[in-house]
C-alpha cells in the first residue's frame, strides 16, 4: 500500500475487498457443495457394496458377487471425485483464508491433520487394497480390506464434521494474542454440536447409498432386466433406506434444538421469526415476510406450537425472533448487521426438510410394495425411485447451505466474521480466475462421471456370468 | 528436542514420503508416452501404479494437514502466497486422478490417448511446482512485517528457484524408471533399464549442482554455516550417484532404493538448509516465520504427537504391506481369478 495516500487506497480498496471476500465465498461455497455431492455417497454405498460381499462370502451366492461388483464400480467412480476435489478443500483454507488459517490453526487445523493421519490414509490404501487385491488377497482379508475402507470414510467423516462444528459452536479454547488456542481436545472432540451434526451427516450417507441403490434398481425393473438379482439389492436398500429416512426426521429435528441453543439466529432466520414468539406455529409455506421492512407475510400455511415443540423439546417452548436477537448481538459485539440472509436461510431449511419427507415416504412405499411382491411391476413406484435419486443431492445441498449461510456474517461463530477472514494478499482477479478454473474442471468432471455412472449403472450391466473374469481385471 | 523442532522434522518426513512415494509415480506418469509400445505395455504401467498412487498421495494431504495444525501462519502465509502455483498443483493433480480413474473405462484409442497426455502433464507439472515452491521457503519470497506473502506468481522464479523444479522432473523421471525396471517384465523392462540408464547421468548432474547450490544458498540467504546443510547435500549427491552406478551396471534393486534415498535427501538438503526458519523473507530477514513464531502453541502440539506416534507407525505399517502385496511383477496378461480365491495371504 502506498504510504503518500493511504486513506485514500483504504477507500478504493474497499468495494474491492469486499468483492474479493464475495468471490472467496463463493468459490468455497461451490467446491464444498460439489466435494459434498459425492462424499455421502460414498459413506452410504460404502457399507451396502460391503454387505453385498458379505452375503457373497457367506453364502457363496454368486448374485451377490454381480451384485457387489456392479455397485462397487459405482462407488469407486464416485470416490474418485471425492478425493480429487477433497484435497482442493484443504488446500483452499490457506489460499483464500489464510487470515482464518491462522486464526484458528491451533484448534481447528488439529482435526483435520488426525483425520489425514487416521482416517484418511487408511481409506485410501485399503480401498487401494480392495479394487487390485481380487486375485492377491484371501476372501476373507480382501472383505476386511472393503470393511475397513468403509471404516475409514466414517472416521474422515467425524474428524470434518468436528473442525466444521467448532465453526458452529466453538468449544475447548481461549484467545490468546489474537488466535485462538486449544484448551481440550476431549471438549473439541465431544463437542455435543459435532456428535449430532455427525449422527445426521451418517444418516445422510446412508440415505444417498440407499435411495441411489434403490433407484437404479428400479431402472433394472423398469427394463425388466435381471429382476432376479436387483430384487436382493433393493432389499438390503429398502432395509437401510426405511429406518435410516425415519431416523433422519428425528435426528434433523434434534440436531435442530441443538442448533437453536448454540445459533439462536440460524433457527430464528430459518423460520423468518421476526420477534419473539411463545408458543410458536411452524410455517410450512409462506409468501413475503423476508425482509425486515416486510416482517408478516402475505399467505403462509402455519402448524400452531411446532416450532416451539422442535426448537424447545416443549409445545410452550419461547423461540428469540430475529429483532431481539440482532439487538442483543449488538450489544454484545457492537454495531452491524448480524443477520443472515432470511430468504435463503427460510427455503433452504424447508427444501432439506420436505426432501426428508419425501424420501421417507420413498422408502416406505417401496417397502410395502417389496412385501406385497409388487416391485418388479410397480412401474408407477419405479418412475417415482428413479426421479427420487436427486432428492438426496437436493437435500444435503439445501442442507450445507443452511448450516454454513445461516452462520453468516460470522465464519466462526461469535470469534471472527467472514468479511474479515480472506487472504489479504490475494487479488480479486486471481480468486476469479481459480474459481473460473475449478467451475470448468468440475464442470468437466461432472458431466463425465454422470456418463460413467449412467453406463455403469446401466441395464445392459453388470456382465453376463462368463464377462465375470473379464471384469474382474479391468477393475 | 522441543515440539516445534519436533514437527518441522515431521512435516520433512512427510514430504519425504510423498516424494519417494508419489515420485516414482510421477515418473511412471511422465514416462508414459515414451516408454509403451501398444496398449498391453500402456496398461501395465498404469497397472505398477494402480494401486498404490492414492495412498502416496495421501501424504500431501497429511503434510498439508501437519503444516495446517502445527503451524498455522506457515500454512496460511504459503498457501495464499503460492496461490497461482498451488492452483495450477491442484489443477495438475486433479488432472492426473481423472486419467487413473477414466483411462479405461472406454476403448477408443482418442480416449486413452488423451488420458495418457494427461497423466503425464499432470505428472511433469506437479513435479515442476512442487519443486519451485519448496526451494523458494529457502530462496526467500517477499514477506512483510505482518507475515504475510507481498509478492507476485513471478517472484518464485528465479533460476536456482527453476533448477529445483528441473530437478524434481528429473530425479522422479529417474525414480519411476528404476521402479518400473523392478515391477514390469519383457520388452517394457528392457526399455524401462535403458530409460533409467540414459536419465540417470544427466538426473545426477543436475541433482548434485542443485544441492551444492542448495547449501550455498543457506549460507548466503538464510544465516546458516556450511554444516549441517553439507551434511544430506553430501549424502544426497552420493545417492544419485550411486543410484547411477548401478541403474549402469543394471542393478535395478539398488538402484531404486538409490533413487528414493535421493528423494528424500533433497527434502532432508532443503529443510536442514531451512531450520529454523520455515518460509525465509526476501524483503527484510527478520519478518522471515520461524518454527517460534509461526507455530501452534505447546498444548496444540503435544496433542498432535501423540496422534502423529500412534499413527504414522500404523501408517508405515500397513502401506508396507500394501507394497508387499502387489510385489509380483506386472505381467500385462489378463488377470482370471483363480476358482480357490487368493493366491497370496498376509
Amino acid at each position: 500500500m502506498s504510504s503518500y495516500a493511504p486513506a485514500r487506497s483504504i477507500a478504493l480498496m474497499a468495494p474491492l475487498a469486499s468483492t474479493a471476500v464475495d468471490l472467496a465465498r463463493a468459490q468455497f461455497a461451490t467446491t464444498s457443495i460439489y466435494h459434498f455431492l459425492f462424499v455421502p455417497l460414498t459413506l452410504g454405498l460404502g457399507p451396502i457394496v460391503a454387505t453385498f460381499q458379505t452375503m457373497w462370502h457367506r453364502s457363496g451366492d454368486e448374485r451377490w458377487l454381480r451384485l457387489t461388483r456392479f455397485f462397487g464400480t459405482l462407488f469407486l467412480i464416485n470416490f474418485a471425485i471425492g478425493v480429487a476435489t477433497g484435497l482442493v478443500q484443504e488446500f483452499e483454507f490457506g489460499m483464500n483464508w489464510s487470515v482464518y488459517s491462522k486464526f484458528v490453526g491451533n484448534v481447528f487445523g488439529a482435526p483435520l491433520a488426525v483425520e489425514g493421519l487416521a482416517a484418511f490414509a487408511l481409506e485410501s490404501t485399503f480401498l487401494g487394497l480392495w479394487i487390485f487385491g481380487w486375485n492377491r488377497l484371501s476372501p476373507r482379508l480382501h472383505l476386511a480390506t472393503l470393511w475397513i475402507a468403509v471404516l475409514g470414510t466414517w472416521m474422515s467423516a467425524y474428524f470434518i464434521l468436528v473442525a466444521n462444528s467448532w465453526m458452529q459452536h466453538p468449544v475447548g479454547y481461549k484467545i490468546v494474542n489474537g488466535e485462538a488456542q486449544l484448551t481440550s481436545v476431549w471438549a473439541l472432540l465431544s463437542n455435543g454440536f459435532a456428535l449430532r451434526a455427525y449422527l445426521h451427516t451418517i444418516l445422510a450417507g446412508l440415505i444417498f447409498g440407499s435411495i441411489v441403490v434403490l433407484g437404479v434398481c428400479c431402472w433394472h425393473f423398469l427394463r425388466g432386466h435381471e429382476a432376479d438379482l436387483f430384487r436382493s439389492a433393493a432389499k438390503v436398500a429398502l432395509a437401510v433406506a426405511v429406518p435410516a429416512t425415519l431416523l433422519q426426521l428425528v435426528v434433523g429435528n434434534r440436531f435442530g434444538a441443538a442448533v437453536t441453543s448454540a445459533q439462536s439466529m440460524k433457527i430464528a432466520a430459518s423460520e423468518a421469526q421476526w420477534n419473539t414468539c411463545q408458543p410458536c406455529g411452524f410455517s410450512l409455506f409462506q409468501i413475503g415476510g423476508f425482509t425486515a421492512s416486510d416482517p408478516t407475510p402475505s399467505f403462509s400455511i402455519t402448524i400452531p406450537r411446532l416450532l416451539s415443540y422442535m426448537a424447545t423439546g416443549s409445545f410452550d417452548g419461547q423461540v428469540q425472533g430475529l429483532n431481539q436477537l440482532q439487538a442483543q448481538e449488538q450489544r454484545k459485539y457492537g454495531r452491524g448487521n448480524y443477520m443472515p440472509n432470511v430468504r435463503v436461510i427460510y427455503w433452504s431449511m424447508r427444501v432439506m426438510a420436505f426432501a426428508g419427507v419425501l424420501m421417507f415416504l420413498v422408502a416406505a412405499a417401496g417397502a410395502w410394495l417389496y412385501r406385497k411382491r409388487k416391485l418388479e411391476r410397480a412401474r408407477w413406484f419405479q418412475w417415482t425411485a428413479i426421479v427420487a435419486i436427486a432428492l438426496p443431492y437436493i437435500a444435503a445441498t439445501a442442507g450445507w447451505v443452511l448450516t454454513e449461510m445461516g452462520r453468516q456474517p460470522w465464519i466462526v461463530q461469535g470469534l471472527l466474521k467472514t468479511s474479515q477472514a480472506n487472504s489479504p494478499n490475494v487479488s480479486t482477479t486471481w480468486i476469479g480466475i481459480s474459481l473460473g478454473v475449478f467451475i470448468t474442471l468440475y464442470v468437466v468432471l461432472g458431466v463425465v462421471d454422470f456418463v460413467l455412472m449412467r453406463r455403469y449403472a446401466n441395464p445392459e450391466r453388470p456382465a453376463p456370468r462368463e464377462e465375470l473374469a473379464e471384469a474382474v481385471a479391468s477393475y | 528436542m522441543d515440539l516445534q523442532t519436533l514437527w518441522f522434522v515431521l512435516i520433512g518426513v512427510l514430504w519425504s514420503g510423498y516424494f519417494l512415494l508419489e515420485g516414482f509415480d510421477f515418473g511412471v506418469g511422465m514416462l508414459l508416452p515414451f516408454l509403451p509400445k501398444d496398449e498391453r505395455e500402456r496398461r501395465m504401467m498404469f497397472e505398477t501404479i494402480g494401486p498404490v498412487w492414492d495412498g502416496n498421495e495421501v501424504w500431501l494431504v497429511m503434510a498439508g494437514g501437519a503444516t495446517f495444525a502445527a503451524f498455522p501462519a506457515w500454512y496460511g502465509t504459503m498457501f495464499s502466497g503460492f496461490y497461482i502455483a498451488l492452483l495450477l498443483v491442484l489443477f495438475f493433480l486433479i488432472v492426473r486422478v481423472l486419467s487413473f480413474e477414466w483411462r479405461e473405462k472406454s476403448e477408443s484409442a482418442r480416449w486413452r490417448a488423451t488420458w495418457k497426455w494427461a497423466n503425464a502433464v499432470g505428472s511433469f507439472g506437479a513435479s515442476l511446482i512442487w519443486g519451485v515452491a519448496l526451494s523458494n521457503l529457502l530462496y526467500g519470497v517477499p514477506i512483510n512485517s505482518s507475515g504475510d506473502f507481498s509478492g507476485t506468481f513471478w517472484d518464485l522464479f528465479s533460476v536456482y528457484t527453476v533448477l529445483g523444479g528441473v530437478t524434481l522432473v528429473l530425479l522422479f523421471a529417474f525414480h519411476g524408471a528404476t521402479f518400473l525396471t523392478l515391477r514390469t517384465t519383457g520388452d517394457l523392462c528392457e526399455r524401462a533399464a535403458s530409460a533409467a540408464r540414459r536419465l540417470s547421468v544427466v538426473a545426477a548432474l543436475v541433482v548434485a549442482g542443485f544441492l551444492s547450490w542448495t547449501v550455498a544458498v543457506a549460507v548466503d540467504r538464510n544465516d546458516k554455516s556450511v554444516f549441517p546443510p553439507i551434511l544430506p547435500a553430501v549424502l544426497g549427491i552420493a545417492a544419485v550417484a550411486a543410484a547411477t552406478f548401478f541403474a549402469l551396471r543394471r542393478r535395478s534393486g539398488l538402484a531404486f532404493t538409490m533413487t528414493a534415498a535421493a528423494a528424500v535427501l533433497w527434502v532432508a538438503t532443503v529443510f536442514t538448509s531451512l531450520y529454523p526458519r520455515v518460509m525465509v523473507s526476501s524483503t527484510g530477514f527478520g519478518n522471515s516465520l520461524t518454527i517460534d513464531n509461526a507455530s501452534s502453541a505447546h498444548y496444540t502440539l503435544a496433542v498432535m504427537s501423540v496422534v502423529a506416534a500412534i499413527f504414522v507407525p500404523l501408517i508405515l505399517l500397513y502401506q508396507g504391506w500394501t507394497y508387499r502385496v502387489f510385489r509380483a511383477r506386472v505381467g500385462g496378461e489378463e488377470q482370471v481369478p483363480e476358482p480357490t480365491g487368493g493366491a497370496t495371504t498376509a
